[in-house]
């Protein structure tokens, strides 16, 4: 391999744990802290996390959206919604069920599965280093508006659907 | 990098999510967690674009996850919405609460 490819690879693989561990941890934090707040705001470690594992797989695109519509939207939405529900702030104590070990159970049980399974379906697939000086935004708008247009157009009409949807439900009567 | 950190990472990330939806009892946190599973799912998406880009399927890997994100976003504003409407009528999003379909 030659040096600058190898030097890409180490490069990649050290971002990506320590994003990767940086992710998890914010996760964790997300279903397990008792501050709704703080869960809002760990969420943007998660979601940023993403966006950036995006980029380390050459999907720059995607991730500069996931930016925009998950951390500029949704997350202000989270806030806007945990504002409206409630005016207490700082922790509680009653955010979690009380019995916590059969959610517990479900997960780790889960967890073992998907990751013997994928473990035993990509053991040693190895993800070609990306050549830096192609980039896809071109070919992703060529596909969306060629090939995926009726998706396009569908994800158009429920976005439109989802906001007429939203105004009628949380109109005061 | 290896196809298999990818998704090693995803599988958690969901497990997580799913461990969320389960145990938290405020509506909105529910939510979260939702989110955090499409976004697993997510890099699960691009990863096997990314794997499989020799073959061409990088583009519509990313185009998945971007209707992924669109669907996400319309169903956190509907999702919020009802949580609205919940608690203006019964001033609680505490999920136990809202058992009105037991008999």
């Amino acid at each position: 391999m030659m040096p600058a490819v190898l030097a890409a690879v180490v490069a990649q693989n050290v971002f990506f744990y320590l994003i990767a561990s940086i992710m998890v941890y914010a996760a964790l934090r997300v279903v397990t802290s008792s501050n709704i707040v703080h869960a809002a705001l760990y969420l943007v470690v998660v979601l940023a996390g993403v966006a950036a594992q995006f980029l380390l797989l050459g999907a720059e695109f995607v991730g500069i959206t996931q930016v925009l519509v998950y951390i500029g939207a949704v997350v202000v939405l989270f806030l806007f919604g945990i504002m409206l529900t409630r005016a207490k702030v700082g922790s509680e104590d009653n955010l979690d069920h009380d019995n916590r070990w059969p959610a517990i159970l479900t997960a780790v049980m889960l967890v073992l599965v998907m990751a013997y399974a994928v473990i035993d379906f990509a053991g040693d697939s190895e993800i070609a280093v990306l050549d830096q000086s192609e980039t896809t935004v071109q070919q992703v708008s060529d596909a969306i508006f060629s090939t995926y247009i009726v998706a396009f157009e569908a994800i158009s009409v429920l976005l439109l659907a989802a906001l007429i949807g939203a105004i009628v439900v949380a109109r005061k009567e | 990098m290896y196809l298999v950190q990818f998704l090693l990472l995803s599988a958690v990330l969901f497990c997580i999510g799913v461990y969320g939806v389960l145990v938290r009892r405020n509506a909105v946190l529910v939510l979260m967690s939702i989110e955090l599973i499409l976004n697993a799912v997510n890099i699960n998406l691009v990863a096997f674009g990314a794997f499989n880009r020799d073959v061409g399927a990088a583009i519509p890997g990313e185009v998945f996850a971007l209707f992924i994100i669109a669907v996400a976003a319309a169903e956190v504003g509907v999702g919020l919405a009802m949580v609205l409407t919940i608690y203006r009528n019964r001033k609680s999003i505490d999920l136990h609460q809202v058992d009105l379909l037991k008999g």
